[in-house]
């Protein structure tokens, strides 16, 4: 952990020259970022950059071909190093993870999706388990579908219990894999401000999006992706207003047509 | 007329048994079967793969009197007929229980594992309480076939002289020089179905509380 007390910042995340590969292509090149405690990182690039990717790889969906990926100080991948199916469990619970199209459970009401993990995964009882449900539902205001199943809910609706469902086991950091892809237009603002609100709370969080306007005011720092490169990265001021790289300044472009 | 209701009721309770004794075994090798099929060991899936095509591709049958008559001819020893019946019809519902199963496991999507592996469900947690029960209910109506057929099967048992309703029936036809006691036969398999159709229906209707996605 030298590299804690050599910058003195608590990083939550830290990715070290992480590669990803299928077979003999490399998805993911070379990439390095880290992510400070109560930060919002917004990933951003064209489709097939990698961006969801590396989301995924850290999440333990995805193996990982090299470099190295810490997690609150523990490490999940190293050359050589082993972990058990346990260990990589209790990894794990460090993160929350916001799917696209939420994958809720749809045999269970939207209070026990939230429930489930508290009672089988944490060990809580039941009764503290619908407790911590129903204040999460609370908070997303959707108590009164707290017996609802996920198919009677809206889409908008669905992403917020997803929501609650991570935010449920207290993640030390929260990603979300382009939370508002799947949803209306009309819908995706209703998520963007719940994301908006936990980052005043100062949840720290990284977020993989298509929504340039959103990433630019909620982030404190973005990174441009680009053919499975980090292309770019800075501020939201530096890479929206005043971005380096061509690619970026095209990919900008494009969204301000 | 009475006598022979009596008996056919007899020849019904061992189809009974055929059907329980048949379903009670055939349900959980199944999944083992099924287990097999998904293995990503080569030797295991190929053998498994073999093992259900000949089931499903020969008649249960040819099977039935294989099963029976093998033994004798190989060992010089032959077991119980009503063993060899559900030895043999075991072996070929579960290749089929295997193929329904395997639908219900496929259509569940990747996503559903995925959120469970993130929440940190273990996997027998995430087959226990996230999968199955949703398989369950994505197989039912196949199932109710499946089952279906193996009430109307069990008359096959005949093949190899056990007395079910279908044998009773025959041979008090033969007997008495009337195709009456047959009918009463198809009536009596009717009624059984009739039952296992209404079953299954009430557990479709049950699990449909909830839509999929």
């Amino acid at each position: 952990m030298s590299d804690l007390k050599d910058n003195k910042v608590d990083y939550m995340i830290e990715v070290n020259n992480l590669i990803k590969s299928y077979g003999n292509q490399e998805v993911i090149k070379d990439v390095s970022f880290h992510v400070a405690k109560g930060e919002v990182l917004s990933i951003i690039g064209p489709s097939g950059s990698g961006k969801s990717t590396i989301l995924r790889a850290i999440n333990q969906l995805e193996s990982i071909e090299g470099g190295e990926v810490i997690i609150c100080g523990d490490t999940l991948y190293k050359e050589g190093l082993v972990l058990t199916q346990d260990q990589k469990r209790k990894i794990q619970l460090h993160n929350g993870l916001v799917f696209q199209d939420f994958n809720l459970f749809p045999h269970m009401s939207i209070k026990r999706n939230i429930a489930e993990a508290l009672i089988y995964v944490l060990n809580k009882s039941k009764i503290e388990a619908n407790e911590i449900a129903l204040q999460l539902l609370d908070k997303m205001g959707l108590k009164d579908r707290a017996d609802s199943y996920p198919s009677q809910l809206s889409g908008g609706q669905k992403q917020r219990v997803s929501i609650a469902r991570a935010l449920a086991l207290k993640p030390n950091v929260l990603w979300f894999d382009e939370p508002t892809s799947a949803l209306d237009p009309e819908l995706t603002n209703e998520i963007l401000k719940v994301i908006k609100n936990l980052a005043k709370e100062k949840m720290t969080m990284v977020v993989v999006t298509h929504e340039m306007s959103f990433a630019r005011d909620i982030s404190d720092r973005v990174i441009f992706m680009d053919e499975g490169f980090i292309a770019e990265s800075g501020t939201p001021e530096e890479v929206f207003g005043n971005p380096k790289n061509p690619r970026t300044q095209q990919f900008l472009q494009s969204f301000n047509q | 007329m009475n006598q022979l209701l009596l008996q056919m009721l007899k020849g019904t309770l061992v189809s009974f048994q055929v059907f329980g004794l048949t379903l009670l075994f055939s349900l959980p090798l199944g999944m083992l079967v099924v287990k097999g099929k998904m293995s990503k060991i080569w030797i295991v899936k190929t053998l498994v793969n073999i093992y259900i095509m000949i089931m499903r591709g020969t008649p249960l049958i040819l099977q039935l009197i294989f099963v029976y008559f093998a033994p004798y001819y190989i060992f010089g020893t032959s077991y119980d007929r009503m063993t060899a019946v559900i030895v043999a019809y075991v072996i070929n519902y579960a290749a089929y229980f295997a193929e329904i199963y395997r639908g219900g496991i496929q259509s569940i999507p990747s996503g559903q594992y995925e959120a469970a592996k993130v929440l940190g469900f273990t996997k027998s947690h995430t087959a226990t309480h996230i999968i199955f029960p949703q398989v369950f209910r994505e197989i039912i109506p196949a199932m109710g076939n499946e089952v279906i057929t193996l009430i109307k099967d069990t008359a096959l048992a005949q093949t190899i002289g056990v007395a079910e309703l279908f044998r009773v029936a025959q041979t008090a036809s033969a007997r008495e020089f009337s195709t009456m006691p047959l009918f009463v036969a198809g009536i009596f398999y009717f009624v059984m179905n009739a039952f296992v159709a209404k079953a299954f229906d009430q557990m479709e209707a049950k699990l449909n509380y909830y839509e999929k996605k």
